[in-house]
């Protein structure tokens, strides 16, 4: 047995024999970090969502103009004009500090998917693995056929029943979403729900409520977590069709689909109007592709890559 | 993500001893009880939808009194249950009432619409198929290679582009700017209506009629969004057959295989690869359900007269009664196919033998 | 093996693809129009039903009406169409059409004063959205028997219920409502006493010089010649109307010669093709008013110096000679340019000192929160935008409601709107079809329902001006009836909570060749028979 050195850090993480459960998990997180560091590609996803993130943060220092400001006189300028770095659009407001502050509503977007979708995935599903009997039936039942449902087609359904806007969407996105999640969960409680601990637990008095609110959630999570962020680029996309639709953010808000919808009418003239935030797009997902792909090595090697 | 999930679900279900009427039996009624939980979801949201179905059908300067005789001309009078009852009736006939859009039966435009949708993702499915399983078994082969980590950031690139802009871009480039390929829409202008219909497929039907021009126009009409959904479901074919190569290129009858001497292209083709099929099947009609619906995009930026834009632009109308017909056959589809490959893998992964 | 299959069958795709990249056709046949249009709108073409611009533009090619225009001389007015001739009786209450003999049906039936009195008996039965404009005269589904008689094959009366302008109701027997349709034909496709509507929703039965061969909703509308049709045959035996919703895709067929005509073109491609060799751009001025309105139920909005400064904090010029260059002229009365007793003065021009000036002296000097409802349409999103942005700058907090037409819309007709930013074309070539809108709303209660009249939805009570809107329909003396319309507009640029902007100018691209195209002005739809190329 070999001795820990609890004054260097790496050491304690690196311990191939844990002395407590919360060093044997954050041990492991650490290795798959080492993991995840090694993959020029997910680490370079990782980068450049830690920049978006700053540059949504920071956004009004970095902003060369006001993302609202309009200058009929100055519309449809080539990039590079007049100071306007990705050029203007057709009410000559500049793209650059709009696609800037576009960040900021993709992250909204994600953000509140990521929180809305696995929890409603999570309450049905843990409900469902837990309760067991007729309701698990029901429930798994109407999981299928959310799942069997043509999503962008259900997003718009919704969006399109609720009026069009970016909550709304957040709201359909979800709606679509969680059927996956729920899945995970209810597998996820069916193995944990027959454990000693969730006995013991129960033998103490514990009422089915707190059971699955204090005990099978926390377990959950991870595996969530790791779903969710497989999915990020999805919702982005989904996200930004709707957008693309004129079923999302609504105007003036500088949302990168609709931004590219916008540009669509100037498409041969003047490409800049469409190509700027559809680059955009493209290098978020992308970015959180790269990411997730390297999760998927670290959590998965087989269906990984070298 | 759907795709991807459901291969994991059918392979996490442990597959049982095929018995199988009793199978079909059952998973026909699974399919039954989804498809009519997919016509109460899409009525209700048909129906609750705040926005008012008459005031759509006769537009801003009607009267009140024609407002009232539409109001129950569309059996708006009636309670939400019975009018639901009506709907599933009429669903079952074939029937999903009249399209305020173009004022026609549903089912008529969904069955005019139809064919230019199946033509776009069928071809879309066969150019990711060509190209996806060649690429995915050679990635797998040589895994770690150039060859592999091109595939695979062929691949990533897919999933992150957004598929209207790349279309749009597409467009630009190889119309506008190169003019390699025609225009948006199926058949030039001046060539609509010369061929009969037959099939509906336009690439079929010219050449029944046997106009080779007509048919020409009509493939370099197709061929820009067939190969931008081709490559989204190359994306994810190639992935998944890398995948699955991997898993038999590690198994034991391969060193096996190898031990006895077989050549390598007989050890990749005539085992390895021959294992896969099945699954290469359900992944590939996965892949298809998938471009049926994700043609939406593609349809509106192509201006593709098929049901994906026929969705759309009934949904921005408020013309609810093609959107719920059109959610209804696409998802009838999607949960057919979705069936289809969950049974063939139950039945035919090799590990349940 | 298998790889070889597959990468032969990649050979075969690249092969084809390379030959897919055939030269793009010089031209159109010589005998045959192609055009690229917005056709999604069409939704029937019953003319008792039909009311929208596509189908009108169906419509006038292939049913003749009593009274029509002529397309090379829009500004003559009405002229014979089927109708050689009529007289007005002395208590001007009965119009005899005299039928001319030589029209013929695209059936071979023979065009008669039965026709046009089953047509007209027709419209008005059905009840359909446009049947107002007929009604509007007194004929209602009781009282068609007795009020529109044919007393032989080639006579007519229509007897109204009270003296009329002549002017006003032979301008609304040119719109698409009164299309004579062929009895025989139509009473033969019947179905459970629809006189035939469904059968003409989808097919035609007229004696205009084209009739319909094909219709496929949202893709294309395919007309072919008549070949019964009474008059001079037209040069384009074959008119094809393909839908193309982008306007740079019309304006790339249109350089390539793929089609004659791009009525959807943008200021920016406008601008692209005009530097084209073999194409040109014509404009013509339509009858679309693009205008703002404030709900007079809205707090602030009652404030007469708020709205004052609404109308001088709204930037015209700017609008007009940046994204709506070329396709919108600044416009500030209800009639259109072009209509009897249209006003073409501008008094209000974008102008922040004033606006500031006039906010300042209401309740509401430090500004409020303002929504505009307006529709899912760039170019109304992109106008919406710029008056959020000038607005923005008296200190009010502008939201925009975006929604699709049957939601905005359903918000306007329930008054629950603050100010609603739409699009009004008239109905029919008379003056009263906007002052009828704009300025008559002689009950405001929520009772009324008048959800047809503009000035209800707004909320805006005008018995007096009502009255005078009155007045100006019954007036025979055409150059006093203009006058009458310009005092009621005049006042009502002062008054009104309407802040009308734009008329709509329609740039179409047109091949060099191409002659005679002309979209109907601001009074009808497009003629094709006139076209030669």
């Amino acid at each position: 047995m070999k001795m820990t050195d609890p004054s260097t850090l790496r050491a304690w993480l690196l311990a191939e024999a844990p002395t407590s459960r919360r060093q044997a998990r954050a041990s492991a997180w650490y290795v798959g970090w080492l993991n995840l560091r090694s993959n020029t590609l997910a680490m370079a996803g990782l980068i450049f969502l830690a920049l978006l993130l700053l540059a949504a943060v920071f956004a009004p220092f970095l902003a060369s103009h006001d993302p609202f400001a309009q200058d009929l006189g100055a519309r449809l300028l080539a990039p590079g004009t007049d100071g306007h770095l990705f050029g203007t659009d057709s009410l000559g407001r500049d793209i650059y500090s709009r696609v800037l502050y576009g960040a900021r509503i993709s992250i909204y977007i994600v953000l509140l998917v990521a929180l809305v979708a696995p929890l409603l995935g999570l309450i049905i599903g843990t409900v469902a693995g837990y309760a067991g009997g007729w309701l698990d039936v029901v429930l798994m039942r109407v999981t299928d056929i959310f799942l069997a449902f043509p999503r962008l087609i259900l997003a718009l359904a919704f969006v399109a029943a609720l009026g069009a806007g970016i909550e709304n969407a957040v709201l359909a996105i979800s709606l679509t979403a969680w059927p996956p999640y729920a899945r995970i969960a209810r597998a996820e409680t069916l193995t944990i729900r027959n454990s000693d601990f969730i006995h013991a637990i129960r033998l103490q008095g514990a009422g089915p409520v707190r059971i699955v609110m204090r005990h099978i959630w926390p377990l959950c999570i991870s595996s969530l977590v790791i779903r969710v962020t497989l999915d990020m680029a999805g919702i982005i996309l989904t996200a930004a069709g709707l957008g693309f639709l004129g079923l999302g953010a609504q105007p003036p808000s500088p949302e990168w689909g609709a931004m590219v919808s916008e540009g669509r009418k100037f498409i041969l003239d003047h490409w800049w109007v469409a190509t700027v935030p559809g680059l955009a797009i493209f290098s978020i997902s992308l970015a959180f592709n790269l990411l997730g792909d390297g999760l998927r090595d670290v959590l998965d090697p087989k269906e990984g890559g070298a | 993500m759907t795709q991807r999930s459901s291969v994991l679900q059918a392979a996490r279900r442990a597959p049982l001893a095929p018995r199988w009427p009793k199978k079909v039996a059952s998973t026909l009624l699974t399919m039954a009880v989804t498809v009519l939980g997919l016509l109460f979801v899409t009525f209700m949201i048909g129906r609750v939808m705040p926005i008012d179905p008459v005031l759509a059908v006769i537009g801003e300067r009607a009267t009140q009194a024609q407002y009232d005789a539409t109001f129950r001309e569309l059996g708006l009078d009636k309670s939400l249950v019975s009018q639901f009852f009506i709907y599933v009736r009429d669903v079952l006939h074939w029937d999903f009432g009249t399209s305020i859009r173009t004022g026609q039966q549903v089912s008529t435009d969904i069955a005019r619409v139809f064919p230019a949708t199946l033509e776009l993702a069928t071809l879309g499915t066969l150019i990711g198929v060509i190209i996806g399983v060649p690429l995915g078994v050679v990635a797998a082969v040589y895994r770690g290679s150039w060859i592999d980590q091109t595939a695979r950031v062929v691949g990533l690139v897919g999933y992150s582009m957004p598929i209207f802009w790349l279309g749009l871009m597409g467009l630009l480039i190889f119309y506008g700017i190169l003019g390699w390929v025609a225009g948006p829409g199926r058949l030039g202008v001046f060539y609509q209506g010369v061929v009969p219909t037959v099939t509906g497929l336009m690439l079929i039907d010219t050449l029944l009629a046997g106009e080779w021009t007509i048919f020409k126009d009509a493939f370099s009409h197709i061929i820009l969004p067939a190969s931008l959904l081709g490559y989204f479901s190359l994306a994810y074919i190639s992935r998944m057959t890398r995948s699955f190569m991997l898993e038999q290129l590690n198994a034991e009858y391969i060193t096996t295989a190898r031990v006895k001497g077989l050549s390598e292209w007989e050890v990749v083709w005539k085992h390895a690869f021959r294992n896969i099929r099945i699954q290469l099947i359900t992944v590939i009609a996965l892949a298809y359900a998938n471009l049926l619906e994700g043609s939406v995009l593609t349809e509106i930026i192509f201006a593709w007269p098929g049901l994906g834009s026929y969705i759309t632009t009934s949904l921005l109308s408020n013309d609810m009664n093609s959107v719920l017909g059109g959610t209804v056959v696409i998802g009838t589809i999607f949960v057919a196919l979705n069936i289809f490959s969950d049974l063939l893998y139950r039945f035919f992964d090799p590990r349940a033998k | 093996m298998k790889q070889f299959k597959s990468l032969g069958a990649a050979a075969v795709i690249a092969a084809l693809m390379s030959s897919a990249a055939l030269p793009a056709f010089a031209e159109t046949p010589p005998n045959m129009l192609v055009i690229a249009n917005r056709i999604d709108d069409i939704k029937t073409m019953d003319p008792a039903e039909s009311f929208e611009f596509a189908g009108a533009d169906v419509s006038r090619n292939v049913y003749q009406k009593l009274v029509n225009f002529d397309p090379l001389d829009l500004d003559a007015g009405y002229q014979p169409d089927i109708a050689e001739s009529w007289e007005i009786s002395e208590d001007g209450k009965t119009i005899t059409f005299q039928i001319a003999e030589g029209n013929t049906f695209a059936s071979g039936n023979p065009v008669t004063a039965k026709d046009a009195e089953f047509s007209l008996r027709r419209a008005v039965q059905l009840d359909k959205t446009p049947s107002f404009i007929l009604t509007q005269f007194g004929f209602t589904p009781d009282n068609v028997e007795e009020t529109i008689v044919a007393t032989d094959d080639s006579t007519l009366t229509l007897v109204l219920d009270k003296q009329y302008a002549v002017s006003f109701v032979l301008n609304c027997l040119t719109a698409t409502i009164g299309g004579i349709v062929d009895s025989e034909t139509v009473m033969a496709n019947e179905v459970d006493g629809d006189m035939g509507n469904e059968w003409l929703r989808t097919n035609t039965a007229g004696s205009g010089p084209y009739v319909l061969s094909s219709w496929k909703p949202n893709e294309s509308v395919l007309l072919d010649l008549n070949p019964n049709y009474g008059g001079e045959k037209p040069a384009m035996e074959r008119v094809i109307v393909q839908h193309i919703q982008e306007s740079a895709t019309q304006r790339l067929q249109l350089e390539r010669g793929d089609i004659d005509v791009a009525r959807n073109l943008s200021p920016e491609d406008v601008a692209g093709a005009l530097e084209v060799d073999g194409v040109k751009i014509v404009d013509e001025l339509r009858g679309r008013l693009m205008y703002w309105s404030a709900n007079q139920k809205a707090e602030p909005l009652t404030d007469p110096k708020v709205i004052e400064a609404l109308k001088l904090a709204t930037d015209y010029e700017g609008m007009a000679n940046s994204f709506l260059n070329g396709q919108y002229t600044v416009h500030q009365a209800f009639l259109p340019r072009t209509f009897l007793g249209a006003l073409e003065d501008t008094p209000y021009s974008y102008d922040m000192d004033a606006a500031k000036a006039a906010l300042a002296e209401s309740g509401y000097a430090d500004g409020f929160p303002l929504k505009i409802s307006v529709r899912d349409a760039q170019e109304r999103i992109d106008i919406a935008q710029s008056l959020q942005n000038t607005w923005g700058q008296l200190g009010i907090d502008v939201e925009l409601i975006v929604g699709t037409g049957a939601q905005t819309l359903d918000r306007y007709r329930a008054r629950e709107h603050d100010i609603y930013l739409g699009a009004w074309g008239p109905d029919y070539p008379d003056p009263n079809t906007n002052a009828g809108t704009f300025a008559y709303n002689p009950d405001n209660s929520d009772e009324a329902g008048a959800t047809g009249l503009l000035a209800w939805r707004n909320a805006w009570g005008i018995p007096d001006m009502s009255e005078e809107t009155l007045a100006a329909v019954v007036e025979n003396d055409t150059e006093k009836r203009a006058e009458m319309y310009r005092a009621i507009q005049t006042e009502h640029q002062k008054i009104s909570p309407f802040g009308v902007m734009f008329q709509q100018v329609e740039q179409h691209g047109l091949r060099e060749n191409v002659e005679n195209f002309v979209a109907g002005g601001a009074t009808t739809a497009v003629s094709y028979w006139v076209i030669t190329k």
